[in-house]
């Protein structure tokens, strides 16, 4: 089991009331960044980090980081940046980058450099994945939506070219050309590191990762069309030979602990006030209906069983009430007591190898993500691991999603020491 | 002649390697109507008007509605290349040519790169080049009924508005405003709905009749393009029509009719 931390690092602004449920509205391109604060952006920035190493302090495995762009949801419009200081600050976790959005890169050759640097700086801790972006994504950067499936899919055979194969090398592709690939820099971890594809929506990706045999992570939705949206996957892997396993499989959702039943869903209930992703189940904000429908994004046709609940346009509504998200386990929260049997069933229900706890967003506080990062370390993660044990569900770094195979010391892909 | 309505052929035209719909009525002098950026329209006055006294073809364009898309084309040039390809396959020549808003870029640059297979050319309210004043509107960042309300200047008193937005869109007519959507995505994205080259090669529609249609209250192409248009293309003419937006021949079909018409007919 490989157990990872997540926030989306809103923009939190005490004066604004947050943002979204509690403040202004975030309705996708339609607020100014006139209102943007930077001794506030900077002081959040450095928070975040500091609850990413304490994460990390806690036992976590892998410390993960999102991108989105012009908006107050998430600040981490530069990921690298983020993983770049991670890199240097953190000792032994992997940094899980959930992930660089591929299409609105025109020179996708910056990401082969920056995530190999990323990987050398920390020793082989890189996680890279990818995603398409929503259209906010593509319209903020200028990317077009219509070819948003035909780039992601070139930009990904690129860099993985250019991290395992000697250059230099020529690449004359439909949406990228380069006559000179011989980046001075290579991944630390052979042949490249875990490559790993997040997603809600679309159809065509979990069929291209479970061609690939790279893990699908599935972003917050409810656990139902979660499983439904496994089985295309695994019916992918069957199509093409292999057995898909706890090892091709992640979930993220929201999980928050705390000393007291009270005080744990006092909190909980930031989940759903502050700055939050219109996109996913449950949060607040008003999806804008043309960034949804932004011509040629995904497939109107090629949706998976989650695709509805990412993409409801809300009107500024939650789509369900934070009860309706508690009793359907959208929202586990409570005291390491309540809670441990809560995520074991989301374990037996989706059969993850990877998890990620979605924590601290919202309104939520420095001190309440660091509350429950602490009971996370002393009583939550151990208790998953032997949980998860017990269900053999087995992580990307302990079974080989490329093959099946346990990763034994001899392996490629542990042939990199990890950390210090 | 006169023509009933509905009284045009709809076939499948196999043509510079692709499969399109083309539409066609009338008879006599053929002129090629190309449509702007969400597909075909539908058969509408003017359609109707125009093949009374000529051969009007009004295809999709490939990409469009349930024409074929082709892989291969990522601008708007591209397209206007193949289109002389599918009019040499048609053995069309010395024809009219009009075309409206993204149509009319395409026909712009249909007639740049070879200005001798046209007789004359009507551009209404055409993208293709930077305003001056003003943005081009963006159709991608709004639904396309949003998009079209704000094409027409007065709805209320546009009797074809309807037909070309309803009220309640069918799932098939919002399906193929995706599609329509979707291919202009793919030639008109970046730079948005023009090229910086166009309005350097417009010269060379020096000795082609040339006429630019505007309508005056047109909040989607700023008139100003217009205004290069004409100014970049010796010997052309601008008519500004009133109380119209950016669809005249939706707002003002018996007005723009005539004014295509008696320009049609001055050679």
């Amino acid at each position: 089991m490989f157990i990872g931390h997540f926030t989306e690092r809103p923009y939190q602004d005490p004066d604004s009331g947050y943002f979204g449920a509690t403040g202004l509205p975030i309705k996708d391109l339609s607020l100014s960044n006139e209102i943007y604060d930077p001794i506030l952006g900077s002081a959040l920035y450095n928070r975040y980090l500091d609850e990413k190493v304490y994460a990390e302090e806690m036992g976590f495995d892998g410390l993960m980081l999102n991108e989105h762009h012009s908006t107050p949801f998430c600040m981490g419009g530069a990921m690298n940046v983020e993983a770049s200081i991670l890199a240097r600050i953190t000792k032994k976790a992997k940094i899980v980058l959930l992930g660089n959005i591929l299409p609105i890169w025109d020179d996708p050759l910056w990401l082969v450099e920056q995530l190999a640097m990323i990987d050398m700086i920390s020793k082989g801790r890189l996680v890279s994945g990818w995603v398409r972006g929503t259209g906010r994504e593509s319209v903020s950067h200028n990317a077009p939506p219509a070819y948003n499936w035909e780039r992601f899919q070139e930009a990904h055979d690129f860099i993985v070219k250019a991290w395992s194969e000697p250059g230099p090398f020529r690449w004359e592709g439909k949406h990228y050309q380069y006559r000179y690939v011989n980046p001075w820099m290579r991944p630390y971890q052979k042949p490249h590191p875990q490559i790993m594809l997040p997603g809600v929506v679309s159809r065509d990706s979990i069929v291209w990762a479970a061609k690939q045999r790279i893990p699908y992570i599935m972003l917050a939705t409810q656990l139902e069309p979660t499983r439904q949206s496994f089985q295309v996957y695994h019916d992918t892997a069957k199509e093409e030979g292999y057995e898909a396993g706890s090892q091709n499989f992640g979930y993220l959702w929201k999980v928050h602990v705390d000393e007291t039943e009270e005080l744990a869903e006092e909190v909980a209930r930031k989940f759903v006030q502050g700055p939050s992703n219109p996109f996913l189940a449950g949060n607040e904000g008003t999806a804008n209906p043309a960034l949804l429908k932004l011509p040629g994004l995904t497939s109107r046709r090629r949706v998976l069983p989650t695709a509805n609940v990412a993409t409801a346009n809300r009107g500024g509504q939650l789509s369900r009430s934070f009860e309706e998200q508690v009793e359907d386990y959208t929202i586990i929260s409570g005291t390491p007591k309540t809670v441990i049997p809560k995520i074991r069933h989301v374990l037996e229900y989706l059969r993850p190898g990877s998890v990620f706890f979605w924590d601290g967003d919202g309104a939520m506080t420095h001190d309440d993500q660091m509350r429950s990062l602490r009971l996370m370390g002393e009583e939550v993660i151990p208790a998953v691991r032997e949980i998860a044990d017990e269900l053999e569900l087995r992580s990307p770094f302990e079974v080989s999603p490329k093959t099946g195979e346990p990763i034994g010391e001899t392996s490629e892909e542990a042939a990199v020491p990890t950390g210090d | 002649m006169a023509v009933s309505e509905g009284s045009f052929k709809e076939s499948r035209l196999e043509v510079a390697g692709a499969t399109i719909q083309m539409r066609t009525a009338g008879e006599g002098r053929p002129l090629l109507l190309l449509h702007g950026e969400l597909g075909f329209p539908g058969w509408m006055n003017y359609h109707k008007t125009l093949s009374a006294s000529r051969k009007v073809y009004a295809p999709s364009h490939p990409g469009y509605d349930e024409s074929q898309g082709i892989d291969w084309m990522m601008q708007v040039r591209d397209l206007a290349g193949w289109y002389l390809e599918a009019l040499d396959d048609m053995d069309l020549d010395d024809i009219d040519l009009i075309g409206f808003s993204f149509g009319g870029w395409i026909a712009a640059e249909m007639a740049v790169m070879d200005p001798s297979k046209f007789r004359n050319l009507a551009l209404v309210a055409p993208t293709g080049v930077k305003p001056d004043e003003g943005e081009i509107y963006d159709i991608f960042l709004n639904l396309a009924p949003d998009y079209l309300k704000e094409a027409i200047h007065d709805s209320n008193s546009c009797a074809e508005f309807e037909l070309i937005c309803p009220e309640e869109p069918s799932p098939e007519m919002l399906e193929l405003w995706e599609i329509g959507r979707e291919q202009s995505c793919k030639l008109g994205w970046k730079p948005y709905m023009y090229s910086l080259s166009l309005k350097h090669l417009l010269h060379r529609l020096k000795n082609l009749n040339t006429l630019i249609v505007w309508g005056r209250e047109d909040k989607i192409v700023p008139i100003d393009s217009g205004r290069i248009y004409q100014e970049s293309i010796p010997g052309s003419v601008m008519q500004v029509m009133e109380n119209v937006g950016h669809r005249p021949e939706i707002e003002n079909p018996d007005e723009f009719s005539k004014l295509i018409t008696t320009f049609l007919d001055s050679k």
